[in-house]
């Protein structure tokens, strides 16, 4: 038998396959799970032993974009016949639809607050890292370090005093008080992984175009950018996946205005007990952002967590 | 195109010396070499002219005027780097039109065409020039990024050892394509090298460098002939200048301590006996490796010679140089 240092043996080949296909089934059951409940009638969602086999039913999601109330015989006559589909199911629950829920507000909530605070963190993340990386500021490391101690303990141990601050400043439930929140938060981190993408570059790159006849900052936005986009889409990705799911400061801090999904969605409660379809409808349509973002960047988020060691 | 020059350039780092009181002036359409080893100075003379760095004192003169405080882009100049000179994100053709479309410049885009196809023409890149650049192989990268300096009409061009990572045959086609490009143009380089083949053969002027200080400055025949310390002659000549202490032959001049001989200058026949200790035939010349009174000398003998390893033969100077006992000059 040949030996090589390179090529795996077919054993070693089938081994890593078998660990990888039953990593991948432990992590994506929950997933499929919450995703199959989502499209099950209340009754089968709890049903034991648990249903795999089901009837698929549209009853979760029309639950969870609507607001719904009980109806007598009357108001039903006066109704008439109903004239769409998702009136139709939720007729035969004997309720009528009375407008739409709050859902998709607070998804755009998610949307504006996640998106909006990787956007800023993402800005002044790679700003402050081309500055650590190109110029000689006092005190580098230093101001590095403590950037990174920001990380130290879990954000929510200051929850109370960002809580008290939030009050009086007027931020409490704004949208902005949550980007900045969020922002703050993911910045080190920003400035931590795009400082290691930058510092990858080489900076004659940078004193080539200069040469050229460009000035610093379009040699910055013209050389360095182009090069780091990697290690910033997977930045990118790890700010937005951060901001998206955070659960305790969004409950903590917002409650109208500017409530994220995550704490929208288990307050869920359908009539007689949790609706469990239209939680699992409001998850499942949570989880799609970040997994349409993660699939697009996918190539960047492989070779951007290797840290730059890829291409030279 | 335009003068150069440099006056009583001093620039340390941190605590090291990069370069003490450098002067220097390069005159328009000349060829100077910077010659010198790793940490003489060299690339910071370069960086200090294209304005990389700024200098702790003294005065960077281009075309009349003191740039000392203008930006790099200011200045227009153009430089070759040793390594990483290609913009990996883009195509060949990208590189090349790099420096013809920063805001400075701002070349309509058929002249761009025009420039760009014939630097690819010169330099042999044409059937590259819509390879990603990371696509090259290291020759063909090199030509780029000399061809990325040469697509512009910059008032010098900086060479920093651009041909040091080419292999020997291709490094002695450009060394002969670049001297051509040089007097087509009458453009002005200043080029940094440690190969004394490169200095020897492209220079119209060569300044030597050592540890931060330009020992001597002129042409390359009398930087050859006429060195002006130890220090320049060991700088040149393939086999390096013998160095040996006067008395070994005597009739030197006052207070000199050291006889420097070129192989060349060593006449076979009479004088001092000597061992012969290894012989190497290189084709066109054979070395002859002696042994005299515990010093090792090298000199050249014709291809035909009859000497044979542990021969005696007898050596005696011709035409030496006299160094002091600091390695200046005596004469």
């Amino acid at each position: 038998m040949s030996f090589s240092v390179n090529e795996p043996s077919n054993r070693q080949k089938w081994g890593a396959g078998i660990l990888v296909i039953s990593y991948a089934i432990i992590t994506l059951l929950p997933l499929l799970w919450i995703i199959a409940t989502g499209f099950k009638s209340p009754a089968d969602s709890i049903s034991y032993p648990p249903k795999v086999l089901f009837e698929p039913s549209l009853e979760g999601y029309v639950n969870l974009f609507t607001t719904q109330t009980r109806a007598s015989e009357e108001t039903f006559e006066a109704l008439g016949d109903p004239t769409t589909w998702y009136d139709e199911i939720v007729r035969k629950k004997g309720m009528v639809i009375v407008g739409p829920s709050r859902f998709s507000e607070r998804f755009l909530n998610s949307v504006i607050i996640g998106f909006g605070s990787t956007f800023f963190a993402i800005v002044l993340g790679t700003a402050a890292a081309y500055a650590f990386s190109r110029f000689r500021v006092p005190l580098k490391d230093d101001l590095l370090f403590f950037i990174l101690s920001t990380r130290m303990m879990p954000p929510i141990a200051v929850a109370i005093p960002i809580f008290l601050m939030f009050r009086q400043l007027g931020l409490s439930d704004t949208h902005a008080g949550m980007i900045l929140l969020y922002t703050g938060v993911n910045l080190s981190l920003a400035v931590w992984l795009i400082n290691g993408f930058i510092d990858e570059i080489p900076i004659e790159y940078e004193e080539a175009a200069l040469i050229d006849g460009y000035t610093r900052f379009q040699a910055f936005y013209k050389v360095v950018l182009p090069q780091a986009a990697t290690g910033i889409a997977s930045t990118a990705i790890f700010c937005l996946i951060f901001a998206w799911n955070e659960y305790a400061f969004a409950v903590l801090l917002t409650s109208g205005n500017a409530q994220t999904a995550p704490p929208f969605i288990p307050t869920i409660i359908g009539v007689g007990g949790f609706d469990w379809p239209a939680m699992a409808a409001g998850a499942t349509i949570f989880l799609l952002p970040v997994m349409v973002f993660t699939i697009l960047l996918r190539k960047h988020l492989l070779s951007g967590i290797t840290f730059g060691a890829v291409r030279k | 195109m335009a003068d150069v020059e440099l006056r009583n350039i001093t620039k340390s780092f941190d605590k090291d010396i990069g370069l003490e009181k450098v002067s220097l002036k390069i005159n328009d359409g000349e060829f100077v070499v910077l010659l010198g080893p790793t940490g003489a100075g060299k690339t910071t003379t370069l960086r200090l002219i294209a304005g990389l760095e700024k200098p702790d004192s003294g005065e960077i003169w281009i075309d009349g005027r003191n740039v000392v405080n203008d930006s790099p882009a200011q200045r227009d100049v153009a430089m070759v780097f040793q390594q990483y000179s290609l913009y990996p994100h883009l195509t060949v053709r990208e590189n090349l039109e790099f420096p013809l479309k920063s805001p400075i410049l701002k070349t309509p885009v058929d002249v761009m065409k025009r420039k760009v196809n014939d630097v690819a023409e010169v330099l042999r890149i044409s059937h590259k020039l819509d390879n990603k650049a990371t696509e090259l192989s290291g020759g063909e990268m090199q030509r780029v990024s000399m061809g990325r300096a040469l697509v512009r009409n910059p008032r010098i061009y900086l060479m920093d050892e651009p041909l040091s990572s080419l292999d020997a045959k291709l490094r002695s086609e450009l060394r002969i394509e670049l001297k051509r490009i040089q007097a087509e143009l009458g453009a002005t380089i200043l080029y940094v090298t440690h190969d004394q083949i490169e200095a020897m053969t492209m220079a119209t002027q060569i300044g030597v460098l050592n540890n931060g200080r330009l020992e001597q400055f002129g042409p390359p025949r009398e930087i050859y002939e006429n060195p002006s310390s130890q220090y320049v002659a060991t700088r040149l000549g393939s086999p390096r200048i013998n160095t040996l202490p006067v008395s070994i032959f005597g009739g030197a001049p006052a207070g000199s301590a050291l006889i420097g001989l070129r192989p060349e200058h060593i006449h076979i026949g009479s004088g001092q006996d000597c061992q012969v200790t290894r012989i190497e035939h290189l084709g066109d010349q054979i070395r002859l490796h002696l042994r005299l009174a515990g010093h090792n000398i090298i000199t050249l003998t014709d291809t035909h010679t009859s000497i044979k390893v542990g021969d005696v033969i007898a050596i005696q100077p011709n035409n030496p140089i006299f160094f002091d006992a600091n390695g200046s000059r005596v004469v």
